[in-house]
């Protein structure tokens, strides 16, 4: 018997991605709206992780909220307390002793290298290596969160920095350990772009998809490698330095294509870059001097006034806006996280994509969702 | 062709590396002396007492609120055995509330509370949060019998 079989209509169907979903880094959901296999239309939600945690930092002197910095930010810990002591260093007009900055520059470069070894790892995955990149990656960034944990006594929450400086004195290894782990980075870098870079089934699974120009990335407000993989060569250690950034030479790469390849590339520059930046500011490191200013008030008090502090954290601008009424808790606390804004570009850049692609244009934003909801 | 060989080129040349993950809950990593574990307090050996007075520094620094702490007056002081007027009485931390972020340790002026450094200060994993309430004993007993030297005081 032959059953008559008409040709199945495409109809558009609504698919829930998340928020339990692995490829989601976190709890995000998607609402993609697909006909066939192409997206035609993407709902993001989130607010699954919100705690709250501006309005904490109210409630807090400035010595405490620097915890909650940490666990806002926490692929990039060292950027996230970094940008809220220049908030309250500039607003109280605090000079901070050199050797304390060089020591800042250090870590937060060898943050950002560990934070993009978590994006290459992650998005290896993504792109269906399964574990081979992850485990890889995961490797050399043990190594530098075991600098961190010698340094600051902690793995993942440092707590590290202090507004005027730094809690305590790094320790007296430091400048040998960070060659020896600048090594392996160099090292897992070089193992990286074996992988990955010129792999043909790597490089077709991201090539051309989620592109955006450079007009398209500045419209929706995108920072970091993402703006940078489209062409437009900004970035603020290098164009609003801060700290002592302006001392050092480093080039800042920039993509041609704004695909998802281009921003994976332009991350794997970004560390050789910042591993340069670690070695020269080793160099110029002053062996000896203090680390908190020598008239620190006991008990921090901010002279009313607001100021917004930002910094280039590897995801992109990283800010903290800060309003004072006098007194030694901030009146009002904003923090500007680039995973929030560069997500708001997602639905441009999904639609009319595949809907495979849309995991990889996900991934290829390096989100932290706890940054997102804050 | 050739991106892909040399991609497995880069994953043969991994199975000649050493090993560097070990099997933790029979082996144990060597923590670094300054490793923050969970505040503990510590033991006067001099005058066989805790280093403490029921200040109430570490209490109001305490950002997340996990500690309380009720201050007395010190028998040994009576006796001119001791110099600390005040002593503590009683003393609780939330290990589940704690967030080590070491304020309550720069806060101290006696130096008498202090971040575990040891595995013990990790493997704390409980049944019931209740029982993650410490009190004085367990707070003081580790440095009683001298497993704990602090890496990062006052």
């Amino acid at each position: 018997m032959v059953v008559e079989q008409d040709a199945p209509e495409i109809v558009d169907i609504p698919i829930n991605m998340g928020p339990q979903h692995p490829s989601t880094h976190g709890v995000f959901r998607m609402v993609l709206v697909v006909s066939g296999e192409q997206v035609l239309d993407v709902t993001p939600h989130i607010g699954y992780m919100h705690r709250g945690g501006e309005k904490l930092m109210e409630t807090m002197d400035f010595r405490q909220g620097i915890g909650y910095a940490d666990r806002t930010e926490y692929l990039a810990q060292f950027s996230a307390e970094l940008a809220y002591c220049l908030a309250v260093e500039r607003l109280m007009e605090i000079e901070v002793p050199e050797r304390a900055q060089y020591i800042r520059v250090i870590l937060t470069e060898l943050n950002r290298l560990s934070s993009h070894f978590m994006f290459m790892g992650a998005f290896g995955i993504d792109s269906g290596l399964f574990g081979t990149s992850f485990t890889y990656a995961f490797r050399e960034r043990e190594y530098i969160q075991d600098v961190f944990e010698e340094v600051s006594g902690d793995r993942l929450m440092y707590a590290y920095f202090r507004v005027g400086g730094l809690a305590w004195e790094v320790t007296d290894n430091f400048v040998e350990r960070v060659h020896e782990v600048l090594k392996s980075s160099a090292q897992g870098i070089r193992d990286l772009d074996d992988l990955l870079t010129r792999n043909e089934i790597f490089a077709a699974r991201c090539q051309n998809i989620g592109a955006f120009t450079a007009q398209q990335a500045i419209a929706n407000g995108l920072s970091g490698p993402l703006l940078r993989a489209s062409g437009v060569p900004w970035d603020l250690r290098k164009d609003e330095p801060y700290s002592v950034y302006d001392r050092f030479r480093f080039e800042v790469p920039v993509g041609h294509y704004g695909d998802v390849y281009d921003r994976y590339l332009v991350r794997l520059e970004e560390m050789r870059q910042s591993i340069k930046i670690i070695e020269q500011a080793l160099e110029q490191l002053p062996p000896e001097g203090p680390i908190v200013p020598e008239k620190m008030p006991r008990r921090l008090r901010t002279p009313p006034g607001e100021v917004y502090a930002k910094v280039e954290a590897p995801r992109g601008e990283w800010g903290v806006y800060l309003v004072s009424k006098g007194g030694d808790k901030p009146y009002r606390l904003k923090m500007r996280s680039p995973s929030f804004c560069n997500l708001s570009a997602l639905r441009e850049m999904t639609i009319g994509q595949y809907l495979a692609d849309a995991v990889m244009i996900l991934g290829s934003m390096d989100i932290v969702l706890c940054c997102v909801d804050r | 062709m050739l991106g892909i060989l040399k991609s497995m080129g880069m994953t043969a040349r991994a199975c000649f590396r050493k090993p560097v993950t070990i099997e933790y809950p029979t082996v144990h990593r060597e923590i670094p002396n300054r490793d923050r574990a969970f505040p503990i307090l510590i033991w006067d050996e001099e005058h066989d007492e805790p280093f403490c007075t029921g200040c109430h520094a570490c209490e109001r620094a305490c950002p997340v609120e996990c500690m309380t702490v009720v201050m007395q007056d010190n028998p040994k002081f009576a006796a001119g055995e001791s110099k600390r007027r005040k002593i503590i009485d009683e003393f609780w931390i939330d290990y589940g509330r704690c967030m080590r972020c070491n304020i309550c340790v720069e806060v101290c002026n006696f130096e008498a509370i202090g971040m575990n450094n040891t595995w013990a200060g990790h493997e704390l994993s409980r049944y019931d949060r209740g029982d993650l309430v410490m009190d004085l004993d367990m707070l003081l007993s580790q440095s009683k019998k001298k497993m704990v030297d602090p890496g990062l005081r006052a």
